[in-house]
């Protein structure tokens, strides 16, 4: 028998090398077809506000089991799961605080109710959640335009420490003002002065966290507050010992540049 | 295994189909009473879940009957149940799950070991409920097959399955499911998944028969590999069968009644046999019974052994 076939090779195993490309093939699309439909329907997970408790976003997103458990303990039924096809990742569970704000019940029983761990047990105290950040549209906020109003800083449950007033004192034209400030290291996002806020659209709105908080960066020394050392030969921790004696100062050191560095 | 199956001829699988079309009322209404009763568990589970989050159904004060849905749950207060394919699938996105979903996916999956794995798409699956109006309607209209593909496809959607979890960090088919979606929206609000099970429900109808549940769907495919050692049988009576193939036309895995390999091993042993129960009301000579499986052969050599009395009578 000499059924060999063009390209030299016989033909069944041919037809079997042939077949085991086209599986392959069909495999691979498909799962990259999964892979992308995935990644896509997790990419609005940053607008987000998640119950308390919640792993970051991207441990969240992989141990949410879609259960609903959290959704069904929540006193104030204010959680709800996505549907399929709305805004955010399908399934889990998101609060809107202008309609229903976080009560941050002492107990936390969503948390509780989590089987999976994707509302983290590591959460004791209700006030060390960190569900998101209540900030402030200072162009439509009534105190900043002299109005007396302070409804986030009165209803704020973490009372005089998560939003805090600054006084203006009374100008020449110009009304006294008492202007709202959000601490974020107090703040738990429950959202209760979003909903309590008095104008047509809040002017102070819980965001997630990555969506407006900046770093200032571990270079940046502030000579003028007490928990700063200030000295002349600031070395940054992390810089690399080096073992010449009159080594140059290395380039990674933090806060030296041109200006400083004794170049120019 | 002692005898040779009896032979019987086409006239006898005639008479077989013959006193199958001339059943009294009374015998075709009980010829449905597996259906009825999957039915009332399908939706006594919804019921369930349903009234534990919007009706307040407790058992004591804050302790719901059945809080969650099919993916995790927990029955009254105590019991955590869980869906071990979701969690097979978090587990492979590197999460370290907590001990009350490990232990949940683990009652779970005993039930099923014991019962048959795919007991869970028949009695249980929501989308179950869609597909049989679709296979019923599509049987009603006699729309033939567009396309053909292999019922072992599930299986490799179930492999792709856990590898796109392993690659992507994320559950695959949970985020996909047709089955997670309708469910979820039934109980917590709706939403677009209803389009999933229309999609469903037309593929099944138009383009391919039992295509979700008997080709595709990953669920399944992971059931029928649990369900392949399980103690709950359709045991068949290789002595009374004619061969009808009344059974093989209502199965919606036609292939678990391959009566070749039925007569070797005693019972239906393919674990993609859902013990759906429409085989057994429908079989014109009560040949194939739910029964417990270390009891099957037995109860095969007593079958034998009345044959054998019968034809030498």
């Amino acid at each position: 028998m000499s059924e060999q076939g063009p390209s030299g090779l016989h033909p069944t195993r041919r037809d079997f090398l042939v077949k085991l490309a086209q599986g392959a093939a069909i495999a691979g699309t498909g799962a990259l077809l999964w892979d992308y439909i995935l990644r896509n329907e997790a990419r609005a997970a940053p607008y987000a506000l998640r119950p308390p408790g919640a792993l970051a976003e991207n441990d969240f997103n992989a141990a949410c089991i879609k259960c609903g458990q959290c959704v069904v303990d929540c006193p104030p039924h204010i959680l709800k799961l996505q549907p399929a096809g709305g805004n955010l990742p399908i399934g889990m569970p998101f609060y809107t605080p202008r309609t229903g704000a976080c009560i941050m019940c002492p107990d936390i029983p969503c948390m509780n109710a989590c089987p999976t761990g994707a509302l983290s047990p590591k959460l004791k105290r209700i006030e060390d959640a960190r569900m998101g950040l209540a900030v402030i549209d200072i162009e439509n906020c009534l105190s900043y335009k002299g109005l007396r109003c302070e409804i986030c800083h009165r209803e704020c449950p973490i009372k005089g420490k998560a939003i805090t007033l600054e006084t203006h004192p009374r100008q020449t034209s110009r009304h006294a003002m008492f202007i709202p400030l959000v601490h974020s290291d107090a703040c738990t996002g429950c959202g209760i002065c979003e909903k309590a806020c008095p104008t047509e659209i809040a002017a102070i709105r819980i965001l997630p966290h990555k969506l407006v908080q900046g770093k200032i960066g571990e270079h940046y020394r502030l000579g003028w507050t007490f928990d700063t050392e200030v000295t002349q030969d600031f070395k940054p921790a992390a810089a690399p010992p080096s073992s010449a004696p009159d080594a140059p100062v290395p380039k990674t050191a933090p806060g030296m540049d041109y200006l400083n560095s004794g170049g120019l | 295994m002692s005898s040779a199956p009896p032979s019987f001829g086409k006239a006898d699988a005639l008479a077989s189909v013959e006193k199958l079309h001339s059943r009294s009322l009374g015998a075709n209404a009980w010829s449905w009473r597996y259906i009825v009763l999957r039915r009332l568990t399908q939706f006594g589970f919804l019921l369930l879940f349903f009234g534990s989050a919007h009706w307040g159904w407790q058992v004591a004060k804050n302790v719901p009957l059945l809080r969650g849905n099919l993916s995790a749950s927990m029955f009254i207060g105590l019991i955590p149940l869980t869906d071990p394919f979701a969690t097979l699938q978090i587990f492979l996105t590197g999460h370290v799950l907590r001990q009350e979903s490990l232990i949940g996916a683990a009652i779970v999956l005993g039930f099923y070991l014991l019962i048959g794995g795919r007991v869970f798409c028949a009695w249980v699956c929501p989308v179950n409920v869609v597909t049989d109006a679709s296979g019923w309607l599509r049987d009603k209209l006699g729309i033939r097959a567009v396309i053909h593909l292999p019922r072992a496809l599930r299986y490799f959607v179930l492999a792709a399955t856990l590898l796109i979890s392993a690659v992507s960090g994320l559950a695959a088919f949970e985020w996909v499911s047709p089955i997670g979606m309708a469910h979820r929206e039934i109980i917590f609000g709706l939403g677009m998944g209803f389009t999933a099970l229309l999609a469903i429900f037309l593929f099944d109808l138009l383009i391919l028969k039992n295509g979700w549940c008997g080709h595709l769907c990953p669920l399944g495919a992971f059931y029928s590999l649990v369900g392949k050692s399980a103690l709950l049988r359709v045991r068949f009576d290789k002595n009374t069968c004619t061969r009808c193939g009344e059974c093989a036309s209502v199965c919606p895995e036609p292939q678990v009644l391959n009566l070749k390999k039925l007569d070797e091993r005693g019972y239906v042993f393919s674990g993609e046999c859902s013990n759906c129960g429409r085989c057994s009301p429908i079989c014109p000579e009560g040949s194939l019974k739910f029964d417990f499986k270390p009891l099957i052969r037995s109860h095969n050599v007593q079958a034998d052994a009345i044959a054998v009395q019968r034809r030498t009578k």
